[in-house]
């Protein structure tokens, strides 16, 4: 495709302590298309994105924001950027509504009182255009919603700040099907809108049914980052697990380490 | 939940409300575990009741009245405590404070001559202090508060005794603080507040309700709006119709009637402490920390300071409520704000519907608590029964209270309401 980048991140490095989570690596995010970041438990997924959103500082490496680079302090920063990030336990408060939750910490204000109706009104409109209908009222408690409502009022939170960048960890992890699909579509529509949406996932449906492209990680690396109908289910697994399929992946001499560390953390186990 | 949505209309697809699907919304909220005020309001109802068939003059003017001053101290230093409860956090220390607050303004009059406001302003300052002091030790240093406040509580009992040296007590003789708990206002004045109350609340509840229809957002049916305000007007207009009345034993020798003091003093805490609470960001922001402490932190709330200022808001409150009490005994002595004035205070909250586990509380529950308690104290006080007995019956419907509250949200969480 031939639209420029809207997020880059270049080299990222990042070590705790004496383990190297992030090594080297690269990610491209492109306004109106969802980014499926994958990999294994511990590949580095999570901490990738605390990098982006400004959580953890990173060691070496650059990120590039509409072509500009940019440093990335803390969440405020990122958030100024416009790169919203929704956490897997979503960060809702049950005994609040939805339009209180979606103003939370920047609510309106006219003079010295909430805005009610200013908020209520935004809400709705954001989640008017979202497409989302499936909730009664905006003004009943978080704590009455199921969880893919709960999901898409997080999301809908994301989005009201014109924020460009959405990160999703996880949003399906905890959904039954029915659910799944209603957020599976939101996160769409959210590419269709122009936002660069990355999602997080483990679960190749998913992957395949609403990504354009696949960033996958292995053990801290890129290893490969591509079109989505490019590849298939098969390669997208191997990828995951060994680091490489076919062309795709890392080197031969490079797999070799990767090899030699998985074997030194799995040989305890396989004894048993 | 499936209406068919036309593609110009916005999110919230429920039908028009209607007086009907109002109540039942009620209904439901009710059955899912959400009681609100309900178990309050049937226990006033049932204990004004029960305590008139046995005590018929339970319900005379001049006993209305006492209740109010009764419960007045007990009843503003809850207010104080329900925002620490939101928090989920606990004040043992909240009682004694407004003893050493109450000190303070008893001393600083008897033995410095200090005029009355002087010393309502230390009194006011020394429970802010004394709020910061704990808040500080909960918030910054990580102790939990149960302990901190039961150190407060051990401490400001010591400090009482301190401040009046030992003596049996410090009497107050200033006209203004004594007026407080023990005079009237004039019936007049009592009728145009009321008056200015009622028109100040359909005031709010109509524009609110205009404004939001404006903007074509759902608004409650106009009957409801115009219920709320007639029952506010009911009740308030038997509340200063009876305190208007004599209550004089001997009307040549002295008059007493019209509204306590003290009325309107609880009355004005009670709308400003509601307005904080329901329509600043600051109370948002409260509810926010106490629902979900994680989810207000990365909302970007200084949580930290959020729980210091509870703690400072109810020691304050505690200072007002140790004010209110040295008026009504016309004294400080060693047991100013001890015995049962915190434990009182609590169980007003909690009966009120102020859940323990935070997050869930409102102003007015320390008013509706606080007259449960009032009318126990004063209905057993005139059956003759006991302090003990009055303890024991206190604590039994404190236990129901505290039990309304954990089996309400075992059943809103079986519905999925919380």
């Amino acid at each position: 495709m031939s639209v420029t980048p809207l997020l880059e991140a270049r080299g990222i490095d990042k070590r705790f302590g004496p383990v190297q989570v992030l090594k080297d690596v690269d990610l491209t995010v492109t306004p109106g298309e969802v980014t499926a970041l994958v990999g294994d438990n511990g590949a580095g997924k999570s901490t990738l994105v605390k990098c982006i959103s400004g959580i953890y500082p990173i060691d070496a490496g650059e990120f590039l924001f509409d072509g500009q680079p940019v440093t990335i302090h803390g969440p405020r920063d990122a958030a100024g950027l416009g790169i919203e990030v929704v956490y897997q336990d979503l960060a809702l408060c049950d005994n609040l509504d939805i339009v209180q939750n979606m103003f939370l910490g920047r609510e309106r204000r006219s003079g010295l009182v909430l805005d009610e109706p200013t908020m209520e009104q935004m809400a709705a409109e954001t989640l008017a255009g979202l497409s989302v209908r499936t909730v009664k009222s905006l003004r009943q408690h978080v704590s009455s919603l199921s969880g893919g409502q709960r999901q898409t009022v997080a999301i809908a939170k994301a989005v009201l700040w014109n924020s460009k960048v959405v990160i999703l960890d996880e949003p399906t992890a905890a959904l039954g099907v029915a659910q799944t699909a209603q957020v599976l579509e939101l996160v769409r529509r959210l590419a269709d809108r122009g936002l660069a949406v990355v999602l997080i996932s483990h679960n190749m449906n998913d992957v395949f049914a609403v990504s354009d492209r696949i960033a996958a990680l292995y053990l801290g690396q890129m290893v490969a980052q591509v079109k989505t109908t490019d590849v298939t289910h098969a390669q997208v697994v191997e990828l995951i697990t060994a680091g490489r399929s076919g062309d795709l992946g890392l080197a031969a001499e490079k797999i070799d380490n990767g090899v030699e560390y998985a074997d030194t953390l799995t040989t305890p186990g396989a004894e048993q | 939940m499936t209406t068919t949505a036309h593609h110009i209309e916005p999110v919230a697809v429920a039908p028009k409300p209607t007086v009907g699907s109002h109540i039942r919304d009620y209904l439901s909220r009710v059955g899912g575990g959400d009681l609100g005020a309900l178990p309050a309001v049937l226990g006033l109802i049932v204990l004004c009741v029960f305590f008139a068939i046995m005590k018929p003059v339970f319900f005379s003017a001049g006993n209305f009245a006492n209740l109010f001053t009764q419960g007045a101290a007990v009843t503003i230093i809850a207010m104080g405590l329900i925002f620490v409860l939101l928090l989920g956090e606990i004040d043992l220390s909240a009682g004694f404070a407004s003893g050493v607050c109450a000190a303070i303004l008893a001393q600083l009059m008897a033995e410095q001559g200090a005029p009355w406001y002087l010393a309502v302003l230390a009194a006011i300052v020394t429970g802010v202090v004394i709020g910061l002091v704990l808040g500080f030790l909960v918030a910054k240093v990580g102790i939990p508060s149960f302990v901190v406040t039961l150190a407060g509580f051990l401490a400001f009992q010591g400090t009482v005794l301190l401040l009046i040296k030992g003596g049996t007590n410090v009497s107050i003789r200033d006209d203004v603080i004594l007026a407080i708990a023990n005079k009237n206002i004039v019936p007049w004045l009592g009728w145009v507040l009321t008056i200015i109350g009622i028109a100040g609340y359909a005031a709010v509840v109509l524009l609110s309700r205009r404004r939001r229809a404006a903007r074509g957002l759902v608004t409650e049916p106009l009957a409801v709006a115009v219920g709320r305000i007639a029952a506010l007007a009911v009740i308030l207009g038997i509340a200063v119709f009876v305190l208007n009345q004599e209550r004089s034993r001997n009307v040549v020798v002295v008059s007493l009637k019209g509204v306590p003091i003290v009325v309107p003093i609880i009355a004005a805490l009670l709308i400003i402490w509601t307005f904080i609470l329901r329509r600043t960001a600051y109370g948002r922001h409260i509810y926010a920390v106490g629902g979900n402490r994680e989810a207000a932190r990365r909302a970007g709330i200084s949580v930290d300071r959020i729980r210091i200022s509870v703690f400072v808001i109810c020691s304050g409150m505690a200072a007002i409520g140790g004010i209110v009490a040295a008026s009504r005994a016309n004294s400080v002595d060693a047991n100013t704000g001890g015995s049962n004035v915190l434990l009182y205070a609590v169980g007003a909250a909690v009966i009120g519907g102020t859940s323990l586990f935070g997050g869930k509380g409102r102003v007015l529950d320390a008013l509706l608590g606080g007259a449960v308690i009032a009318v126990i104290d004063n209905g057993m006080g005139l059956m003759g029964l006991s302090s003990g007995q009055k303890f024991v019956f206190t604590g039994v419907v404190l236990l129901l209270a505290a039990g309304v509250d954990a089996l309400s949200r075992r059943r809103a969480a079986a519905t999925g309401t919380r």
